[in-house]
């Protein structure tokens, strides 16, 4: 356990209940929601549309629980940090202690409800997730190697598994594709963001890809994974998961995607401080130059994935058949 | 006995809402294991011959 983490310290300001909100990190909650009941709906399985409800309640409860956990740990980096320095623990709106607890009751009450309405497996697999988010990645990867995120993101890349296992009781390799399209898109997606955000992690020594190899390397590195992602991103369309809107939007949308990480590639993004615009105040980030073009990778990043588990939502949901070949 | 401090106004709505929450949870929580319940036995819970 971190010092900050350890410390206790009487709350500045008294705790609103939307602290306790904010400590599950709503956001990256959504997500999981999306990816977990694309994943469910997916699969196909003999699943009622209550136990359905009660088991994306349980992915999301427990990526709440992630997060809550993840917020204790590392309470004394996010008070150094632009980006995170206003959250509920650092702000000293909530103890750390009291961020550890809500994360360890959400963890024990998702999966066993997991467990109790759905079955083994997909309590096995939540459980995990948790773990490997918390433990693995935010108290061991994060500190300790420029890989972080690559490995770490195996718990963001986990939810659609989750979902089909609970909806069928298996989970076949239609499933682990899913993860890998979410497990390859991380890399891309975060580096894009640490280039123009390398400032804060180097100031709290998270040795993030930029930080450690360099903005170059870094950019190199995320038009190598975007080269692989995309044809793992058509594959649903090959076996028989995918159908033919989820080809357009794979292969149109992956085209962006490669053109953009390309630009990204022949940029100057993170190379060196963008002195024109570091001084003005009410900055976010200090903007390094050519950071548009790591803009644009991260910002389509997410409408990319966005888009191709819409599409496969939307087939699944209304009934278009997968792609025969 | 030492006196608490005194609470202020803004600490004591905090409270009374977190309070509300906790509530609403606890709440949540107790429909959620009897729809659970309810979703797993089925429409035949009365059946004499389903057992």
């Amino acid at each position: 356990m971190t010092d900050a983490a350890a410390e206790t310290v009487a709350p500045a300001v008294p705790a609103r209940w939307q602290d306790y909100v904010a400590l599950l990190k709503p956001r990256v909650m959504s997500l999981v929601v999306f990816t977990g009941l694309t994943g469910l709906v997916c699969a196909r399985g003999s699943l009622g549309p209550v136990l359905g409800a009660v088991a994306i309640l349980c992915i999301a409860v427990g990526a709440g629980a992630s997060g809550s956990l993840n917020m204790w740990y590392d309470a004394d980096i996010d008070a150094r940090m632009r980006r995170t320095r206003g959250r509920p623990v650092p702000m000293g709106r909530v103890q750390g202690a009291d961020a550890l607890a809500l994360g360890l009751v959400l963890s024990l009450f998702s999966v066993g409800v997991m467990f109790l309405a759905v079955g083994v497996l997909a309590a096995g697999l939540l459980a995990f997730t948790i773990v490997f988010y918390a433990v693995v990645y935010t108290m061991w990867l994060k500190r300790s190697t420029p890989q972080n995120i690559v490995i770490g993101g195996l718990a963001g890349a986990l939810p659609p598994v989750i979902g089909w296992a609970a909806a069928s009781g298996s989970v076949p390799a239609n499933a682990w594709l899913l993860c890998a399209i979410i497990f390859l898109w991380t890399p891309p997606h975060f580096w894009a963001l640490s280039l123009y955000t390398a400032e804060d992690y180097a100031k709290v020594g998270v040795p993030m890809m930029p930080v450690v190899r360099g903005a170059a390397s870094t950019r190199r590195q995320i038009l190598i994974y975007s080269l692989v992602l995309i044809p793992v991103a058509i594959a649903p369309a090959f076996t028989g998961l995918g159908g033919a809107l989820y080809l357009a939007i794979a292969g149109l949308g992956g085209a962006m995607f490669l053109l953009l990480a390309g630009r990204l590639a022949l940029s100057k993004a993170g190379d060196a401080t963008d002195e024109r615009v570091v001084e003005r105040r009410g900055r976010l980030y200090h903007v390094r130059t050519g950071a548009k073009d790591a803009r644009n990778l991260f910002a389509f990043s997410i409408l990319y994935l966005f888009l191709l588990f819409a599409g496969l939502l939307a087939e699944h949901l209304i009934g278009l058949g997968a792609l025969r070949w | 006995m030492i006196n608490p401090l005194p609470e202020s106004a803004e600490a004591a709505k905090a409270r009374r809402l977190r309070s509300i929450a906790i509530a609403l949870a606890l709440g949540a929580f107790v429909i959620l294991v009897f729809v659970i319940t309810i979703a797993k036995i089925g429409g035949h819970v009365a059946d004499p011959h389903r057992f």
